[in-house]
């Protein structure tokens, strides 16, 4: 191929040939930058203790990484920020009169067994920070749902509206609630998720198809239809934010195809309105995440994109071979 | 000879062919029962007794069970020894019968003891046959046994009901649950596998003879076997690797080649062609895909899909 008049040699490589300048490093600076108005109002609302199980959690996943690899003499890839991502994520997700043993354990749990057993950043099947918290959810019942603390006593806003007793709407929007650190303000979360938004790091296709389908099978099975004072209380109160726009959206542990991801948000929808509704618990956001990931090969299995100048009906000659 | 056939038997169940480590039989138990270290030794036990009288059974019954029917045969033995087993249970452990509850009638279909019935016992006299089922039945107690220590430690703070942890121990409840028991087994499958690594690394042979060997290679079934023909009477491990294993064993690019002589010769055995096929087919099927995004190659994996439909 080589051009008689001027010998330029052309280099034959493999693709890829476009090559993105994001790293996952700067990706998940920006997550944790995203993550600080509810970090910050989490603090806030249930004061210094908060400060304590995070700084726990992010130290010990990190630390789980870095003796990991060191232990395995694998690469060290805590420089990614993706443990910190990870053990800021499961901190939110904890209630703050957790014992930081447990914090730890958590940490060490969602880095070692969901994510470095399974080959690492990129090759865990689930979301390493909801594996570990339903980790401590099925370990410890008692202390996964004790959210009595100083500045709150009683149940959360979800717990106490499954109850059928009357909350204060404008309080959960706020954050003024009990609940695990994270959890309780759907101002900062959503500020920290138009964050996301406005950098292009996440989506709307799997937030709002998952809030979509949510709303909608609440107000068809919800049993008070569309109030809108029931529903507000229910996309403010529990996880629902927090899964919807940091741990739903998770570039690992979702499907990368258009369509999958739709498919993905409204299974997620329809199977946090199942555990909220007929479930025995108030909350359900982190098992239908879970259950969600663990769907992801299957979705992207058939929703499968045709290669450019292929027919559907040739690619299913390809595919079958015979 | 028999002496050192007995013992070879024996450390073959435990160590080497360990059914729940190495063989990855009888999961269902295995993850089901061991919630306790108790548990696990009692399943353990009862499926060891089973086990080896089954063989032993199977093996004396060996020349006139018909080959077309030995598995229902099979299962009327096993079953047999499963009744009595579970009755003795019922009279005189009645606990252990309750905690284990329908994991008792369901070792009638535990493929550990098919498993050695078909594999062993109906190849092997007797004595090497009860003794391979005693093995085996050891080795699944050890690991039985283990996986329930771990479990019970860490899920309630004690072994054999015995308490171990401080008293400060909050139980990781976890592990007394389902969850528990893959993690467990997967943590002892991997030290096991470490363990082996080393061995390995250090010179000691550690490869597994096919399971069920009855040394008898001509009638076995196990291809993937790297013992396949070795000399059951020699003492050096010399196995003569014939050449049905070594196209096999090949590089992928020479297993292409290797069609191309068979398809010539039309000598080859049927299954080797097959396989082979399979593989360039993959293999074409794989380029294809690699350059399907390429507009200008579209039309010679056209051609290649066309030739493929003619040679189906």
């Amino acid at each position: 191929m080589a051009d008689n008049t001027n010998q330029t040699t052309y280099k034959v490589s493999s693709n890829p040939h476009v090559r993105s300048k994001a790293t996952t490093g700067g990706i998940m600076l920006m997550v944790i930058i995203a993550l600080m108005p509810a970090t910050g109002f989490g603090i806030y609302n249930f004061g210094l203790r908060a400060v304590f199980v995070i700084c726990v959690c992010v130290a010990s996943a990190v630390l789980s990484e870095f003796l990991f690899n060191l232990i395995l003499k694998r690469k060290q890839s805590i420089f990614d920020l993706s443990a910190v991502v990870t053990g800021l994520l499961l901190a939110l997700n904890l209630p703050v009169s957790i014992p930081l043993w447990m914090a730890g354990l958590g940490s060490f749990f969602a880095i070692v067994v969901v994510k470095m057993l399974f080959g690492g950043i990129g090759q865990n099947f689930m979301n390493p920070a909801l594996g570990a918290r339903c980790f401590l959810v099925i370990s410890f019942p008692a202390a996964m749902t004790n959210f009595v603390t100083d500045a709150y006593t009683g149940a959360t806003p979800l717990a106490a509206l499954k109850a059928g007793e009357n909350i204060n709407i404008f309080d959960m929007i706020i954050g003024r609630t009990g609940g695990t650190i994270g959890e309780t303000s759907l101002v900062a979360i959503i500020i920290g998720a138009c964050f996301l938004i406005l950098m292009g790091v996440i989506d709307l296709i799997i937030p709002g198809c998952y809030i979509v389908t949510f709303v909608l099978f609440l107000g068809i099975f919800g049993q008070r239809g569309f109030d809108p004072a029931f529903i507000t209380a229910h996309l403010a109160g529990g996880g629902l934010m927090l899964g919807a726009f940091f741990m739903a959206t998770d570039y690992v542990t979702r499907p990368m195809t258009k369509w999958g991801q739709v498919i993905y948000g409204v299974f997620l929808g329809i199977m946090t309105g199942v555990f909220r509704v007929f479930g025995p618990s108030a909350e359900g956001v982190s098992y239908s995440i879970i259950l969600g990931n663990l769907l992801v090969p299957l979705i992207e299995k058939f929703t499968r994109p045709i290669p450019f100048g292929f027919k559907r009906s040739e690619l299913k000659k390809l595919k079958g071979g015979k | 000879m028999k002496e050192k056939r007995v013992a070879e038997r024996l450390f073959n169940g435990l160590i080497k062919e360990n059914p729940t480590f190495v063989l990855m039989l009888g999961m269902c138990p295995t993850l089901a029962v061991t919630t306790s270290a108790m548990n696990g030794l009692g399943m353990g036990l009862t499926t060891t007794v089973v086990l080896a009288l089954s063989n032993l059974i199977i093996s004396l019954l060996r020349k006139f069970i018909p080959n077309r029917v030995r598995i229902p045969a099979f299962i009327v033995i096993v079953a047999s020894f499963v009744t009595m087993v579970q009755l003795l249970l019922e009279a005189y452990l009645p606990a252990l019968n309750t905690a284990l509850g329908v994991y008792i009638p369901l070792i009638v279909v535990n493929c550990i003891i098919l498993g050695r019935a078909e594999s062993f016992a109906y190849h092997n006299p007797p004595l090497p046959s009860l003794f391979d089922g005693i093995g085996m039945g050891l080795g699944f107690s050890v690991a039985l046994t283990l996986i329930g220590a771990v479990r019970e430690l860490l899920g309630v703070g004690e072994v054999f009901g015995y308490r171990v942890m401080p008293q400060g121990y909050t139980p990781i409840n976890i592990f007394v649950l389902a969850p528990g028991a893959f993690f467990v087994l997967a943590a002892l499958v991997a030290i096991q596998n470490f363990i082996k690594k080393k061995a390995a690394a250090k010179g000691k042979d550690v490869s597994k003879v096919g399971s069920g060997c009855s040394e008898d290679c001509t009638n076995c079934g196990e291809k993937g076997c790297s013992k396949r023909f070795y000399d059951a009477d020699a003492p050096g491990k010399n196995p003569v690797i014939n050449e049905a294993v070594a196209i096999k064993t090949v590089e992928p690019e020479k297993t292409a080649e290797a069609e191309k002589t068979a398809e010539a010769e039309k000598t080859a055995e049927a299954e080797i062609t097959a396989e082979a096929e399979s593989t360039a087919e993959a293999k074409k099927t794989a380029e294809a895909d690699n350059t399907a995004v390429v507009e200008s190659e579209a039309a010679p994996i056209e051609e290649e899909i066309k030739e493929d439909d003619k040679n189906e």
